[in-house]
């Protein structure tokens, strides 16, 4: 490493793996953590106030699903004391009464909230989880009685893409600022889910027909953000803006990784906060140093004029389909490998059986299944 | 379902924008420059749209803003006004500003 480390700008904490719902498409990790191992609220805070030390100007308030933890208000006051921006990112269901406008009072600044669907079917068959969706529009109206903005997150894949429209109309109804149209990143339950996932690439193509014409007739009304699918890209994401450039994950246990699927890297070793200081990790943990900046890159990265652009795509994403981490991302055109990611869309369409419908499913449970083999 | 309540907010002289309560204009220590803060994402201002911000209270018109940044720039009011107003608009349709 020849170039300085600058300070990290987020982080997203995973206070918890429990959570009500039990999405197909969920990217946390298949061995999912157990509440014991969860930990504590002092670690929490003591990391928070590392964190802002250590130049973290905003933290993402994630899970499993963070409001499970009695003592997010607490987490929430500390941050906002050290003007640290703060999302909370939830799926809305049984939030007990007081606790948004205790929130607020606390400094939340922002919420996220996700539908699995547009209709109330929907989000009940993915999340497999009764009575989810008016849960969610009761919640979109608490937070926006208690003044705080909001961001509707929908997660998409082959069994919600043609509620796009309904999508955009339902956020624009419970008055979001912001939209979010995320297709499914395939890690953790998502790929052990993959096939049954997968869209159909005409299905696709309207999708990103339908998007681009509401960012357009909606410019200043509600923002829409658009996380297209890697599987039907040309060129890959810059996974976390660039892995341990400036943002970092912390997970129920107080493993802190460079990415939410960093664990699926086996070759890999992450620390614990508590174990190490969090700058301690940020600089010389050797899964943090392992992919920073370009030197680590193979061909054809090495050489590529877009490598300060994407960094290279996602290192989890290499190691699923190409079996080595430090290879070019396959979504990349480049990557020798990118024909596998259109056999991979071809395999799962052509596959039109039972394991394409939501029957399919393996629902994200805790102690379910172990990690997949791909 | 009708949204006839959500229309896009267009800059006027009259305008008297502000900056939206999930938008953050801090000094970050760590870095030694100002931070905007948002839901996402974090902007580095630079010295001009620094000074536009933090005009940016509530009270000040538009057209007010103009004049100020002009003296302060020792520049002709009609020639910075189109940059002050684009860069409103934009920060409007960002969801950073209320015109
Ligand atoms: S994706 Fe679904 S199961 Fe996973 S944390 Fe979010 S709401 Fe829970
Ligand atoms: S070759 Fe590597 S750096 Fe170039 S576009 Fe593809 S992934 Fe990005």
């Amino acid at each position: 490493m020849n170039e300085p480390v600058l300070p990290p700008i987020g982080m997203l904490a995973e206070l918890t793996h429990r959570c009500p719902l039990q999405c197909a498409y969920c990217s946390n990790p298949v061995e999912l953590l157990k509440a014991n191992r969860e930990m504590d609220t002092a670690g929490w805070l003591s990391l928070f106030e590392q964190a802002a030390d250590l130049g973290v100007l905003q933290v993402h308030l994630s899970g499993g699903e963070p409001t499970l933890r009695a003592d997010l208000g607490e987490l929430i006051a500390c941050l906002a004391r050290r003007g640290v921006y703060t999302n909370l990112i939830t799926a809305g269901v049984g939030i007990a009464d007081g606790r948004i406008e205790a929130w607020a009072d606390a400094g939340l600044d922002h919420i996220q909230l996700s539908f699995q669907g547009a209709f109330a079917a929907t989000t009940e068959k993915i999340g497999n989880s009764r009575g989810a969706h008016e849960k969610k529009l009761e919640t979109a109206r608490r937070v926006r009685a208690a003044g705080l903005p909001l961001t509707i997150n929908a997660p998409i894949h082959r069994h919600n893409m043609e509620e796009v429209p309904d999508f955009i109309e339902l956020a624009l109804s419970l008055g979001a600022e912001r939209l979010e149209i995320a297709n499914v990143q395939y890690a953790g339950w998502a790929l052990l889910n993959r096939k049954a996932l997968m869209p159909e690439r005409e299905a696709v193509e309207r999708q990103v027909q339908i998007v681009e014409e509401a960012q357009e007739r909606l410019r200043g009304i509600m923002t829409i953000d658009f996380v297209t699918p890697d599987y039907f890209a040309i060129y890959p994401k810059p996974c976390m803006g660039g892995w341990a450039r400036d943002a970092f994950m912390v997970a129920p246990d107080g493993t802190v990784l460079p990415c939410h699927a960093a664990g699926t890297i086996k070759s890999l070793h992450f620390e614990r906060f508590g174990d190490w200081s969090l700058s301690r990790i940020w600089h010389e943990s050797s899964a943090f140093n392992a992919f920073r900046g370009t030197s680590w890159m193979q061909e054809p990265c090495r050489r590529c004029e877009r490598q300060e652009i994407d960094w290279g795509g996602c290192r989890c994403q290499a190691m699923a389909i190409a079996g080595d981490a430090a290879a070019t991302d396959p979504a990349c055109i480049k990557s020798p490998l990118h024909a596998r990611m259109g056999a991979l869309i071809n395999e799962a369409i052509s596959t039109k059986t039972a394991d394409t419908t939501p029957d399919a499913f393996t629902y994200r449970r805790i102690g379910r299944v172990t990690e997949p083999m791909v | 379902m009708t949204h006839a309540s959500r229309v896009r907010a267009v800059v006027s002289m009259q305008s008297r924008p502000i900056l939206k309560s999930h938008a953050r204009l801090q000094y970050d220590t760590v870095r030694e420059a100002w931070a905007l803060l948002s839901p996402e994402r974090v902007f580095w201002p630079n010295e001009v749209s620094l000074d536009i911000l933090r005009l940016c209270d509530g009270r000040h018109s538009v057209a007010q803003m103009i004049s100020l940044l002009a003296d302060q720039y020792a520049a002709d009011e009609a020639e910075i006004a189109p940059d002050v107003t684009g860069f409103l608009q934009e920060w409007s349709d960002k969801f950073l500003v209320t015109l």
